[in-house]
């Protein structure tokens, strides 16, 4: 399958592989951002290809894991209302809030439906003038403009039956963020793809400027990964700090400047919740006044339902890189992807649940 | 943004989780809530010598004769898929079972829940295609039953079927039989069936229509036992896919199961599909194929005659029976490495990006 086969190929791989360990004379602590590239490295063992002083460490970006507990514990509010017809994307049904998820809350009778894309949960309100239609509409840049238009299409259509739950992150913000930390191991970034798709290069251009970093903005297949180290310990090895794009097949330097307009039109940027990480100031996107009447919080009044996560695992540590899931003492024994106790452990995506789900065997 | 690197710092994680106490729809997915159940409610209770092998049917001894005996219930959505419908469905499915214990396929019951206001034109349909279904297959239907329920009790209609068959003497295929060094064989492409449905149910579009792959596998066991009866175990990896079926062996067996895959075939299309959706072909169900678990000295020769039967045209040599990490299935990935292929933990969801 073309833009698939080449960029799992064994041959390409070991070549880029064997290019590392030749040009790498340091030790050096890299960081992929996305949760759909921590789950390339633990699928294919990416980490077993590299020298080895080079160290991977899981970022921030599985949209799933990181929603905010009070969130998944709204939604399940909602979806308890009698009227009120709950859509979601599929992996967020499982994901545990304070007392249930929102699979459990469907047993006990609630109306939750799944979609592939926000568009028909906007067609499901028009269906069924009658229910109370709430999507669930979080993620990072990659999934905010195609939510922003499903707010944009109701509006259009003057729909007074469709709201939307929100819970938007951005990439940039929490980078600086990890910078900003004292215990900051991370000398490299690999950017993910996907946001990069949407929103362009441009916007890592101060952050390595300020901190000195150099970024990649890489794809999610093998040899996407294994290229995106390689540039980055090329740029550390000479000492350079700029932003490079591996992900040529799909990122543009500007972006798609449709989709950033549509996000913009429909949201603002605000302060946001991360799960297992806490507030991060203007970290996340919210709807514009224009909007409020499609923002489930006022049509619902949810204000008051908010949840603290309790302390208990390492996931701190995992997103800084001081730790690995496997020094987690609940990891694939407590913790586990059907019962997760950890932000990490709750999507395939999680660092936590990418290491149980293909690499215990070596970890273990 | 300076009180962030606090933050982060302090980072803090959600609470366990309260215990089971709701059926989910992934107890029903074949993956290890399925296993459960099984092992926590239905085990303890109905525990004897028969049922504790585990495999997809029993085998009872009857005055000499060895008789395969197994059950299935179809409630699949759409009613009607490419490739099949719920009818043809329901005899293929049993008519494996029973075909993966070795065993001819001989007798089927039929009992269906219909929901009130399902159209009889709808129930005629597929009735017809059972009928079909059975007369390909050398099956009959000898015994049934029909039940309705009120409207939104169910979903237009459920089918059972349980099929009875005859074991050849020295026939004992079973998922506790694989030993290290078998070799693992696969008929053909996989997730075939899974994505059908998806497709037809979500409406998804494709370039090329994707078929169900249903079908009955029993001439195709017929013509590889044939061959040599030096064959450990026959699975056919239905919901949950491949993957739980070896798990599942790799369990029962106390062995490891290492696949290689670049052997494993799927479809472009269904390839595609799963990559769009973020599925794991290993993990989506399959109507139409099976797994057998050899021992090494025959596999080519079953493997040639697996690719001579229309249903085996696209067998592999999929991977190897080890003695490592018992109860563990592993894939030597194209770069060389290797990883678990782990047990579904209820239904596989679609990846958000």
């Amino acid at each position: 399958m073309k833009y698939i086969d080449e960029y799992r190929d064994g041959e390409i791989a070991r070549a880029l592989s064997s290019e590392i360990v030749e040009i790498c004379t340091r030790q050096w602590v890299l960081m992929e951002i996305c949760g759909g590239q921590t789950h390339t490295i633990m699928r294919y063992g990416i980490d077993e290809l590299l020298p080895k002083g080079v160290e991977l460490v899981h970022g921030p970006g599985c949209p799933v894991c990181v929603t905010p507990l009070e969130i998944i514990d709204k939604a399940i509010e909602l979806a308890g209302h009698p009227d009120v017809t709950f859509v979601s994307y599929g992996d967020m049904l499982r994901v545990p809030g304070s007392r249930s998820d929102l699979f459990r809350a469907k047993a006990n009778g609630a109306d939750v439906r799944m979609v592939y894309s926000p568009a028909e949960a906007v067609n499901i309100a028009k269906r069924m003038p009658e229910r109370k239609v709430v999507f669930l509409a979080i993620g990072f840049e990659t999934t905010a403009p195609a939510n922003a238009m499903a707010a944009w299409m109701a509006k259009r259509q003057g729909l007074q039956n469709f709201s939307m739950l929100v819970s938007h992150v951005l990439v940039p913000p929490a980078i600086r963020s990890l910078l900003s930390s004292a215990e900051n191991r991370v000398q490299g970034f690999i950017a993910p793809g996907h946001v990069c798709t949407v929103m362009g290069c441009e916007e890592y251009e101060a952050l390595v400027k300020e901190y000195s970093v150099p970024i990649v903005v890489g794809g999610f297949e093998p040899v996407d990964l294994l290229q995106s180290i390689l540039m980055l310990i090329k740029q550390l090895e000479a000492g350079q700090a700029r932003v490079e794009n591996q992900y040529v097949r799909s990122v543009s330097y500007q972006g798609n400047l449709f989709a950033q307009q549509v996000m913009r039109e429909v949201f603002e940027v605000a302060d946001q919740k991360w799960r297992g990480i806490g507030l991060i100031a203007q970290s996340g996107l919210r709807l514009r006044p224009e909007f409020a009447e499609y923002d489930a919080n006022r049509v619902f009044d949810l204000h008051l339902i908010t949840a603290d996560e309790p302390e208990g695992c390492v996931s701190a540590q995992i997103l800084q890189g001081l730790k690995k899931p496997p020094d987690c003492g609940a990891f694939a024994g407590r913790c586990t992807p059907q019962n997760p106790l950890g932000a990490l452990m709750v999507s395939s995506e999680g660092a936590c649940a990418a290491y149980y789900q293909y690499r215990r065997h070596v970890a273990g | 943004m300076a009180h962030s690197a606090k933050t982060i710092a302090n980072m803090i994680c959600p609470a366990p989780f309260p215990e089971k106490d709701t059926i989910l729809l992934g107890h029903g997915s074949g993956g290890r809530l399925s296993a459960e159940l099984v092992r926590d409610i239905f085990l303890p209770a109905f525990q004897n010598p028969i049922l504790d092998r585990l495999d997809d049917q029993a085998i009872i001894s009857m005055n000499g004769t060895r008789l395969a005996f197994t059950t299935d219930s179809f409630v699949v959505k759409p009613l009607f898929f490419p490739g099949g419908d719920i009818g043809s469905l329901a005899v293929h499915g049993t008519v494996n079972d029973l075909a993966m214990g070795g065993a001819q396929p001989l007798y089927l019951s039929a009992a269906f829940i219909l929901e009130e206001g399902l159209p009889v034109e709808t129930l005629r349909h597929i009735v017809q295609s059972m009928h079909a279904a059975t007369a390909a297959a050398g099956v009959t239907i000898v015994t049934g039953d029909t039940k309705v329920v009120e409207k939104g009790s169910g979903d237009q209609i459920f089918i059972n079927t349980t099929g009875i068959g005859v074991v050849a003497d020295g026939m004992n295929l079973s998922a506790s039989a694989a030993r290290p060094g078998d070799r693992i064989l696969l008929s053909g492409t996989i997730g075939d069936h899974g994505i059908a449905i998806l497709a037809s149910r979500e409406g998804l579009e494709f370039d090329s229509e994707i078929k169900s792959d249903s079908a009955g596998l029993h001439t195709l066991v017929a013509d590889m036992l044939t061959v040599s009866r030096h064959v450990r175990c026959m699975r056919d990896p239905t919901r949950g896919g491949v993957s739980s079926t070896l798990n599942e062996i790799a369990t029962q067996s106390h062995v490891r199961i290492e696949l290689i895959e670049s052997e494993i075939p799927v479809r472009d299309e269904v390839r595609g599909a799963c990559e769009m959706l973020g599925l794991d072909p290993l993990y989506v169900a399959n109507e139409g194929k099976l797994i057998a678990i050899v021992e090494a000295d025959v596999a080519e020769e079953i493997l040639i005659a697996m690719r001579k039967h229309p249903l085996g045209k696209d067998a592999h040599i999929i991977g190897t029976v080890t003695d490592a990490h018992p109860g563990l299935v592993t894939m030597r990935t194209p770069l060389g490495t290797s990883r678990i292929v782990d047990m579904l933990a209820g239904d596989q969801l679609p990846r958000i990006c």
